[in-house]
């Protein structure tokens, strides 16, 4: 498979700092009519490009708000956020994003629910039909490109979901909890398709998730944060190598740590969880 | 790397799962033609009875024929003055069917504004209600004394009856979408236009749908209330006339054919529904196969 590697990087930036993304001492406040919610507080990070990195933490501390902030979805109350140097001042096409939920339209099958994204972007079409048969061959979804939403298992939703993410190329991809709704053994399956699609592209990929195997199997870096006001608790390097079977990773003493270290950091800052 | 040849072997078994997905759904019109005669066959059924029954009560001499006339003397009536009625028929046809168009054009784009613009909502919505509640039958006869006694005023009654349960059932429709499939489309680089055409009024067809079936039967009590205050030609004229005559015959038949009407343009709004959103009206044939 032939995945070009050309869009993919855009190191030097604005600022020259060579961050893809940066937040600096980000704050976000929702306000209700009944109360008021600080979602995030005190949140910095920097993520290099082509890093993976994975973020850990209890329901509800803020990680999808993370992601959104980062799109440009959603503006920081304080702070400041950067995209390749750049301030985040609107919604941002440079990035793919995948939400915790598929949202796909059910009026449009597989395929068009991909192609979806080359309309907006009015890419050349025979240029997006051919990728899109890349990518559902790369995501086994062959067979099922004409089948509609609601006759697609869970599992093969957010497949179609990922593929029309990455249909564009894009050099960051945002995840949120996209294998949420899989089982355990398509999760696992899909989690080392998407490590080799992120080896493949260079792509640099944030990581929402509850699983903490997942995000350590996956991530070079995984960020722990506290519940809310969710802040970032500790960032745990994985060191593990670049080349990872599924089941010599889940047995590496590495992976034991991380796994563990965060547990710990988890079990002791959340009391539900 | 065993995970990744079980991908290999669920691409291998995946077009046996979409040959069945094809059996289940065959494209195109005329698929959507026969799911359609599948769902009217019930209906129609009951519709013989209650002709039975009403022709087994008038062959009994239940009721007086005056009263309540057979199904044969009624069909007679039509028979024996086929041009008549074709053309009174027409008359309520136009005005029903003008009057639903311009209702459809109308509702469709004011629920855009509304939709698009909150301030117009705000400023709309009491006028709209104001229209909605008023007994049509009490400002039909204004209508005619600023219109006239030609068409114009049937079909404004008409667009008045069928104009808000469209609106209603747009806005409704455009604001029921997920709030993230609009982020999407933001992350997509989409502007306002795109994201309308795409997503917001797709979405929004179902709900739509609905309010044209209660309009399309809406806008036939509107055309013929606006008859019945002051016309010279039309179902409601005839219904009046045949009234004022103790015609029961006529009276019957101008009563079947208006309800015909209101029928038809029923139908054909429901078979457009199954031909523009055929995902929609799948799942709705899927759930009678299931046991929810
Ligand atoms: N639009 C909003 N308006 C008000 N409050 C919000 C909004 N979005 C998020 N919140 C609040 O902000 C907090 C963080 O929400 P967020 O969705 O980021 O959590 P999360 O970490 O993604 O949770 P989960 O793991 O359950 O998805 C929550 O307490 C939530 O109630
Ligand atoms: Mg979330």
């Amino acid at each position: 498979m032939t995945v070009g590697n050309t869009t993919t990087q855009r190191s030097a930036d604005a600022t020259g700092t060579g961050a893809t993304v940066e937040i600096d001492e980000v704050a976000v406040r929702f306000r209700t009519k009944k109360k008021d919610v600080t979602a995030l507080r005190d949140v910095s990070l920097r993520i290099e490009p082509g890093e993976f990195v994975a973020i850990v933490g209890a329901s509800g501390c803020g990680k999808s708000t993370l992601l959104k902030l980062v799109s440009g979805l959603l503006r920081p109350s304080s702070g400041q956020v950067r995209l390749h140097g750049e301030d985040v001042r609107g919604p941002r096409r440079d990035i793919g994003y995948i939400f915790q939920r598929a949202a796909l339209l059910e009026w449009r099958t597989a395929r068009r629910n991909i192609l979806l994204q080359a309309e907006m972007r009015g890419m050349p079409k025979a240029q997006a039909r051919q990728r899109v048969d890349e990518l559902i061959a790369m995501t086994g979804l062959t067979g099922f490109e004409d089948a509609y939403p609601n006759e697609l298992s869970g599992g093969m939703q957010q497949r179609v979901a990922l593929c029309r993410a990455l249909l564009h190329r894009p050099p960051v991809l945002l995840m949120d909890e996209p294998f949420g709704a899989l089982d355990a053994l398509t999760r696992e399956q899909m989690n080392v398709e998407l490590r080799r699609i992120w080896r493949e592209t260079g792509t640099t990929v944030l990581l929402v998730t509850h699983s903490i195997a997942e995000a350590v199997y996956l991530a070079n870096r995984v960020i722990v944060m506290t519940p809310r006001p969710g802040t970032v608790a500790e960032v745990i390097d994985v060191d593990l190598p670049v080349e990872r079977d599924y089941g010599q990773t889940m047995s590496a003493p590495e992976f034991a740590r991380a796994t563990g270290r965060i547990r710990d950091l988890l079990g002791a800052t959340t009391t539900a969880e | 790397m065993a995970a990744q040849s079980t991908i290999e072997q669920r691409e291998r078994t995946a077009p046996a799962g979409a040959t069945a997905s094809a059996t289940r759904r065959p494209g195109g019109a005329g698929a959507g033609l026969l799911r359609f005669a599948r769902n009217t066959w019930r209906p129609a059924a009951v519709l013989v009875a209650i002709l039975l029954v009403w022709w087994m009560v008038t062959a009994a001499d239940l009721v007086k024929p005056y009263l309540v006339p057979s199904p044969g003397t009624t069909l007679d009536v039509v028979l024996a003055q086929p041009g008549y009625f074709a053309h009174h028929t027409w008359i309520t046809t136009y005005e029903t069917v003008l009057g639903f168009a311009i209702a459809i054009v109308v509702g469709v784009l004011s629920a855009v504004v509304m939709v698009y613009s909150p301030t117009v909502e705000k400023s709309l919505y009491p006028l709209l209600l104001f229209a909605q509640v008023i007994p049509k039958i009490a400002i039909a006869p204004l209508f005619i004394v600023w219109l006239g006694f030609g068409l114009s005023p049937k079909v404004v009654v008409a667009v008045l009856m069928a104009f808000f349960p469209i609106v209603i059932s747009t806005v409704t429709g455009m604001k029921s979408i997920d709030p993230e499939m609009l982020q999407l489309s933001a992350t997509m680089g989409a502007g306002p236009a795109q994201t309308f055409r795409k997503i917001r009024f797709p979405a929004a067809l179902p709900h739509l749908f609905a309010g044209l079936k209660v309009a399309a039967t809406m806008a036939v009590t509107g055309a013929v209330v606006g008859e019945f205050v002051g016309a010279n030609e039309g179902l409601g004229y005839v219904i009046l006339q045949a009234n004022g005559n103790l015609d029961t015959p006529t009276l019957f038949a101008g009563l079947i054919i208006m309800s015909l009407l209101g029928v038809v343009l029923f139908v054909v709004v429901e078979l457009l529904e199954y031909l523009v959103l055929p995902w929609h009206a799948s799942r709705r044939t899927d759930s009678a196969t299931t046991t929810l």
